[in-house]
């Protein structure tokens, strides 16, 4: 017993807060590769999430199926990113870092009208599978199959982008791009592809953590909004521009966010917040921030 | 040193008029304010306009001048506005002393939050601003007993004001529209004081080239920290006037779509100019007021000239205006 709590409840809990955690990890790596290759702070991202999850309502009232719906939702929103990317976004680069964050967050305006004109105001519901409904002991108690598929997809995701970026041909590109896309452009390399690419890569990941996410929820079009805030907080308590960061703050605040939700449930949100201060008081660069930071 | 000052003495530069007209900002800006409210369909909008218009203006200090993009300044526009109406409804404090906690409290917050904020550079600022001042809507948001919560604050009920004796009606929006003018004139001649002063050319200096400003022995952090709290003040008092003429306070006002309004705001109008915000104020709610009544998305419209100005008028509408006449 821990302040009241048996160990197995606060294992619980804390696995709870992976789950919870692998949401914002998907949100943040998204948010993370456009800062760092592309020096945007999409303020749309929590908008990309917002349509990621329609876009999964969608497809699955038309199919009928949610894994058809999960493989093709990512796929639509990172189409749509490349659309914002080449038209939008793309006449803004060399004007200063401030243009495309601005334009951005415009855009969230209207994609939050045009999905509350497309679908309405209320709400609506992303039922979990059938395959995934329902709970199994994990020896500390029973948990939702469905909050476990979640880690189980977020660390494939993840290996997936390691390998992608670290082990493939475009993942050298993409690095190389990242450190100096001068000289990837003397190489040879249209580097304006690449970036294309990794805005649509980013919105697709937050596209798919979007429908991920609807089941556990709801889907409104406002649902973005408070989402947009809390990946913030992981990319800067991870250290803007890093992936490892971001995994690993991440998890934190999902387990920060489940133990406090243990003791204090009101007080959840705000334990995020104040976990930022805290990190910006004791390394403002982030854990896992380049010294100098990003100027 | 001195051979410059006399060789502009022996050649003197004919001024654009332009230059001359700046010189009178503070003078043209209150007369322009003092004849506002017969231009506008009604005087509610008008006084929405002045109280947004400030709250741009405190903005644009930190963004257009000193060129720090912070998404957080819905925390002092919101502190201001509730430790106001909290002086008022819960404690029937007078309204001039219950203005006067409000700017009190957001100048605090602004500090608090300018401490940890400033310790992140370029591009963070507007994360950790934003992700601050969420911490702050949380937190009065769960102070429910003291600030109503979800439900927002009620009952800043004002009627009545007494200034030197005389006793003014203030639900009388032509009365509300001059009582805050008062307050708003205050803030825009210390405003424009302090741009004319040795201090506002160090955060013109800051904006255009920060490594250079420090290279010239400027204390680059702590200029920055104390603009963004004298930003926060003026935000402050914004919020705190805008309590009483609203007579609530939604939560809303404290959350970071708030502080992006400064944002779009700001940059309409034109950021960095004196004017600009008090344009883009205006044409912000005029927006609203006119595509409200046409559909309930006019969010939409607001999102779609907020980009147009973002790839095409960079400058804002004010800041277009004064660079074509520039020009000529």
């Amino acid at each position: 017993m821990i302040g009241g709590f048996t160990l197995d409840l606060i294992l619980l809990q804390l696995v709870t807060g992976v789950a919870l955690g692998a949401i914002y990890v998907l949100l943040a790596i998204g948010l993370s590769l456009i800062f760092g290759l592309l020096n945007v702070v999409n303020f749309a991202h929590g908008a990309f999430f917002m349509v990621g999850a329609y876009v999964g309502v969608f497809l699955f009232g038309l199919t009928g199926n949610f894994w058809v719906s999960l493989v093709i939702t990512p796929l639509l929103v990172g189409g749509l990113g490349l659309l914002v990317e080449r038209f939008l976004v793309r006449p803004l680069y060399g004007r200063g870092i401030d243009y495309p964050l601005l334009l951005t967050f415009g855009l969230s305006y209207v994609m939050i009208e045009a999905i509350r004109i497309t679908f309405g105001l209320t709400g609506l519901r992303l039922p979990t599978p059938p395959e995934l409904r329902g709970a199994v002991n994990i020896g500390v108690g029973f948990f939702p199959l469905y909050r476990l598929f979640l880690i189980g997809i977020t660390a494939v995701i993840i290996g997936a982008l390691w390998y992608f970026i670290e082990r493939t041909r475009y993942g050298l590109i993409i690095r190389a791009g990242a450190r100096d896309p001068e000289i990837v452009q003397v190489l040879g390399i249209d580097i304006a592809k690449v970036w294309l690419m990794v805005f649509a890569i980013g919105t697709g990941v937050a596209g798919l953590s979007g429908i991920l996410a609807a089941p556990l929820q709801g889907v409104t079009p406002e649902m973005g909004v408070p989402v947009l805030a809390e990946a913030f907080v992981v990319t800067v308590v991870g250290g803007m521009g890093s992936l490892g960061g971001a995994v690993i703050a991440g998890l934190l605040v999902g387990i920060v966010v489940a133990m406090t939700s243990l003791v204090a449930p009101d007080m959840a949100k705000v334990a995020i917040f104040t976990l930022m201060a805290v990190v910006l008081l004791v390394r403002p660069r982030g854990i896992m921030g380049r010294a100098g930071g990003l100027g | 040193m001195s051979s410059a000052a006399s060789s502009s003495a022996e050649t003197p530069v004919k001024l654009h008029w332009l230059e001359t007209a700046r010189q009178y900002r503070f003078p043209l800006t209150l007369a322009f304010l003092l004849i506002f409210p017969w231009l506008m369909p009604y005087e509610a909008l008008a006084v929405n306009i002045l109280i947004l218009g400030l709250y741009a203006l405190g903005f644009n200090l930190v963004f257009g001048y000193t060129g720090l993009l912070s998404f957080g300044h819905a925390a002092f526009l919101g502190t201001g506005a509730y430790a106001c109406g909290i002086a008022v409804a819960n404690y029937g404090i007078g309204w001039f002393a219950a203005i006067l906690i409000g700017t009190t409290v957001a100048t605090l917050t602004a500090a608090i939050m300018g401490v940890l904020a400033i310790r992140t550079r370029g591009i963070y600022f507007a994360m950790v601003t934003l992700a601050l001042s969420m911490c702050v809507y949380y937190t009065l948001y769960q102070m429910q007993w003291l600030t109503g919560g979800e439900n927002g604050l009620r009952g800043v009920n004002i009627k009545t004001i007494s200034v030197l004796g005389f006793e003014l009606s203030f639900i009388n929006p032509t009365v509300k529209y001059y009582v805050v003018l008062a307050f708003v004139a205050t803030a825009i001649w210390l405003f424009s004081r302090l741009l004319a002063s040795p201090f506002g050319a160090v955060l013109e200096a800051i904006r255009e080239n920060e490594e250079r400003a420090k290279a010239c022995g400027y204390d680059v952090a702590r200029t920055k920290l104390l603009i963004f709290i004298i930003s926060g003040a003026i935000c402050g008092l914004a919020g705190a006037l805008n309590a009483l003429h609203l007579s609530i306070v939604p939560i809303e006002t404290l959350h970071y779509t708030t502080s992006g309004q400064a944002v779009m705001m700001a940059l309409l109008g034109g950021m960095g100019t004196f004017f600009g915000p008090f344009i883009g104020a205006a044409t912000f709610l005029l927006i609203q007021d006119v595509a409200s009544t046409i559909t309930s998305h006019w969010q939409l419209f607001v999102g779609m000239i907020f980009i147009a100005f973002v790839l095409f008028f960079p400058k804002g509408i004010w800041g277009s205006i004064l660079h074509w006449l520039e020009q000529r």
